[in-house]
């Protein structure tokens, strides 16, 4: 060998005789004990996981939400700038246009038809949400939970749009003002 | 009550001594061992010997057939590896076994012409009796046979080492 | 009066028995509970108020597990092994004095099922019994790391038998006596002009340590626990069993360490007598009570003391805990023995 060394902190290790207090053993045992002891009243580390949560990190970046507007209409126009710049291509878009009396429904002329995300691809940078010009994809502090087959891992619009009787903002969890005050949110009648 | 126990005591000693010559699997032999001890601990308590019942049981069924069921467990005796025992070999071992009943016959037949001297008192078992007699009436037998034990020690000490100096 | 006392030990040891086994029972949520403390950790709190139904759910649980008996075991001694371990596990209690008598009005009640002459060979007997259930259960598994585990437990409980025996010799010097009860009530005079603090710990204190190192031997707890060491032996003598014999198994061990604490604390650490027991002029029922309460604080101590001790220290290896056992404890308690001897003649001869 050369004397070349990956790591500096290389520690040779010397087996030496123990001397008569360390070969009683006694000291050592009573120091660990010690240890556990002030460990055992100590803080805990863990948490009653479903009952309660660790809050998560602002810039968390979890399961995609389709957001809709104020007045529950979906936002987004399948442009496909999102799918585009997704450096993972985990996005599917199906543009299809509005028909009358779809207003209520979508806020564009255009829309997502189908809009798929697989989750087993994402790798979830939060480029899509930078890409949207329309303000219409979130990533949530959702997680996406695990599943048994992989196509249940492809997620569709069922999965991703907001619910419609969900008026808060998809990040901020705070609710859209209106004039000043909350905004009451009525689920759109459907006419088709 | 006392006879029901002893009846009870003796048809288990008994059957417990012969399934030790009967079963043909030796771990079923030491177990039956085990349960004939058990059953003479309980003639000593019956005759109010508290101290010999325990210790039998305690070095016999405790220390001594735990070693033997190690052994045995470790040899993994079968049918397959049993050795073959030749016709003379069977015919000595029953002359021997038939000298060894002679033997215990005529000794016990000088011994019911005793006294039951022992018995007398009741308290003949007890620790503080028999430590009595141990170290007064047979101090120099007792003293003995710790020698034989020592020395039994330092044998198997030796045989332990030799193996180790050759290496 | 053949009647009444019938009752008396009739309750006694369906007490007795009840309390053995029901502070096995919740050991088990002690010990996982503890360990959780000790790692920072909840440990189990779902079943009921801070888990407390635990044991229950455990239990149930066992009961309602598949039976499986392997097709090459040996059916009868399969069923035996753990059966047995299970009974000489509680017959320990038997000889344990749990309290000063009780004073009844017409007659008093001895706290104590049986005050044999020798109950401290009794004791030993029953344990050495114990390691018979482990054989057997591991022989009759046919299984080769249960036979590993069943030889390893029964050549360390008879190693550290030596040791514990020699140990306990030398209280039986001072006591004179080998009833417990007779030990026991000879740590009740006054130490430093208190009652009840003569206790044998700070006679012996060499041979209590010599005595513990061996409980836990005999308990196949940590740091002793290689007959179950689940890294070799993949569960060790237990590996084949399913439902309640290994819960069976399982409990056992949990059984003795509440036996082997209780005879800790009434060998060295004066049993049911507390200090200033006699200064305080309590009636005898309050004083039999007020023991009873002491000497249990002292044995949940000491279960607590064997779970610290668990989630402490790691396992031995299995030379070194031959080592151990042979060629430092055996020595050790003899020296203390002669030591003892020594000291009390001197003492005598003054």
């Amino acid at each position: 060998m050369s004397g070349i060394t990956l790591t500096n902190r290389k520690k040779v290790l010397e087996k030496k005789k123990l001397s008569f207090s360390e070969s009683l053993y006694l000291p050592a045992i009573f120091g660990g004990m010690l240890i556990t002891l002030k460990h055992f009243f100590m803080k805990k580390a863990t948490i009653s996981y479903p009952d309660v949560k660790r809050p998560f990190s602002k810039v968390y970046r979890g399961k995609h939400v389709l957001k809709r507007d104020d007045q529950g209409r979906e936002n987004c126009t399948a442009c496909g700038l999102c799918a585009v710049s997704c450096p993972a291509e985990a996005i599917t878009i199906v543009a299809d246009e509005r028909k009358k009396g779809e207003e209520h429904l979508y806020r564009e002329e255009k829309y997502a038809s189908v809009y798929e995300i697989n989750m087993l691809r994402c790798i979830f940078c939060g480029l899509c949400e930078e890409a949207c010009p329309k303000d219409a994809i979130y990533l949530t502090e959702d997680l996406t939970p695990a599943n048994f087959t992989r196509q249940d891992f492809i997620y569709g619009k069922d999965k991703l749009v907001q619910p419609l009787n969900e008026s808060c903002h998809p990040k901020t969890n705070q609710p859209y003002i209106k004039d000043g005050k909350p905004y009451e949110y009525k689920n759109p009648v459907y006419t088709k | 009550m006392e006879q029901i126990i002893f009846i009870i005591l003796s048809v288990l000693a008994v059957v417990g001594a012969l399934a030790v010559i009967f079963s043909s699997n030796a771990v079923y032999s030491v177990l039956f061992l085990v349960l004939t001890f058990f059953a003479i601990a309980g003639h000593f308590i019956l005759l109010n010997a508290q101290f010999l019942a325990i210790v039998n049981i305690i070095v016999y069924a405790g220390a001594i057939m735990v070693l033997f069921l190690f052994v045995i467990m470790l040899l993994n005796l079968n049918k397959d590896s049993e050795a073959p025992t030749p016709a003379l070999a069977r015919i000595a071992g029953a002359i021997a076994a038939g000298l060894l009943m002679v033997t215990i016959v005529g000794a016990f037949k000088g011994l019911s012409q005793g006294s039951d001297v022992a018995l007398r008192g009741g308290e003949i078992g007890t620790v503080s009796r028999l430590g009595q007699v141990l170290f007064s009436d047979f101090l120099l037998p007792f003293e003995i046979s710790s020698v034989l034990f020592l020395s039994a020690m330092i044998g198997a000490v030796m045989l332990g080492k030799k193996n180790l100096k050759d290496s | 009066m053949e009647t009444a006392l019938f009752l008396d030990k009739l309750i006694l040891v369906v007490s007795v028995f009840g309390a053995s086994l029901g502070i096995a029972m919740y050991s088990t949520l002690a010990e996982r509970k503890f360990a959780a403390f000790f790692q920072d950790r909840l440990g189990p709190n779902r079943a009921g108020l801070f888990g407390i139904l635990q044991p229950v759910a455990d239990g149930v649980k066992l009961f309602m597990k598949e039976e499986i008996i392997p097709a090459q075991a040996n059916k009868f001694l399969f069923i035996l092994g753990p059966s047995l371990f299970m009974i000489t596990a509680l017959m320990t209690s038997a000889v344990i004095p749990w309290s000063t008598p009780l004073d009844l009005g017409d007659r008093t009640m001895e706290l104590q099922v049986t005050d044999i002459n020798i109950g401290l060979l009794y004791v030993f007997g029953v344990v050495s019994i114990g390691v018979y259930g482990i054989m057997i259960g591991g022989w009759a598994s046919n299984n080769k790391y249960s036979l590993m585990g069943a030889l390893r437990a029964s050549s360390q409980m008879i190693s550290y038998e030596l040791a514990m025996g020699f140990s306990i010799i030398a209280i039986i010097m001072i006591t004179g006596s080998m009833g417990l009860k007779d030990v026991v009530n000879a740590q009740s005079t006054e130490l430093f002009g208190i009652s009840g603090l003569n206790w044998n710990i700070f006679y012996q204190p060499l041979g209590f340590l010599i005595f513990i190192i061996c409980a836990f031997a005999e308990c196949n707890r940590t740091p002793f626990d290689l007959p179950e060491c689940e890294a070799e032996l993949v569960g060790g003598y237990h590996t084949e069993y399913s439902s309640m014999k290994l819960g069976l198994f399982l409990f056992a061990e949990y059984v003795n360490m509440f036996i082997s604490s209780a005879m800790m604390a009434g060998l060295y650490f004066g049993g049911y007598n507390f200090p200033f027991m006699y200064e305080l002029g309590l009636s005898q029922n309050a004083l039999s009570i007020l023991g009873l309460v002491a000497f249990m604080t002292k044995i949940l101590a000491f279960i607590f003391f064997f779970m610290w001790i668990r989630w402490t220290i790691p396992r031995f290896r299995y030379d070194q805990l031959m080592h151990l056992g042979w060629k430092v404890l055996i020595p050790l308690a003899i020296m203390n023995l002669i030591a003892t001897g020594g000291v009390m003649t001197f003492m005598a001869s003054k």
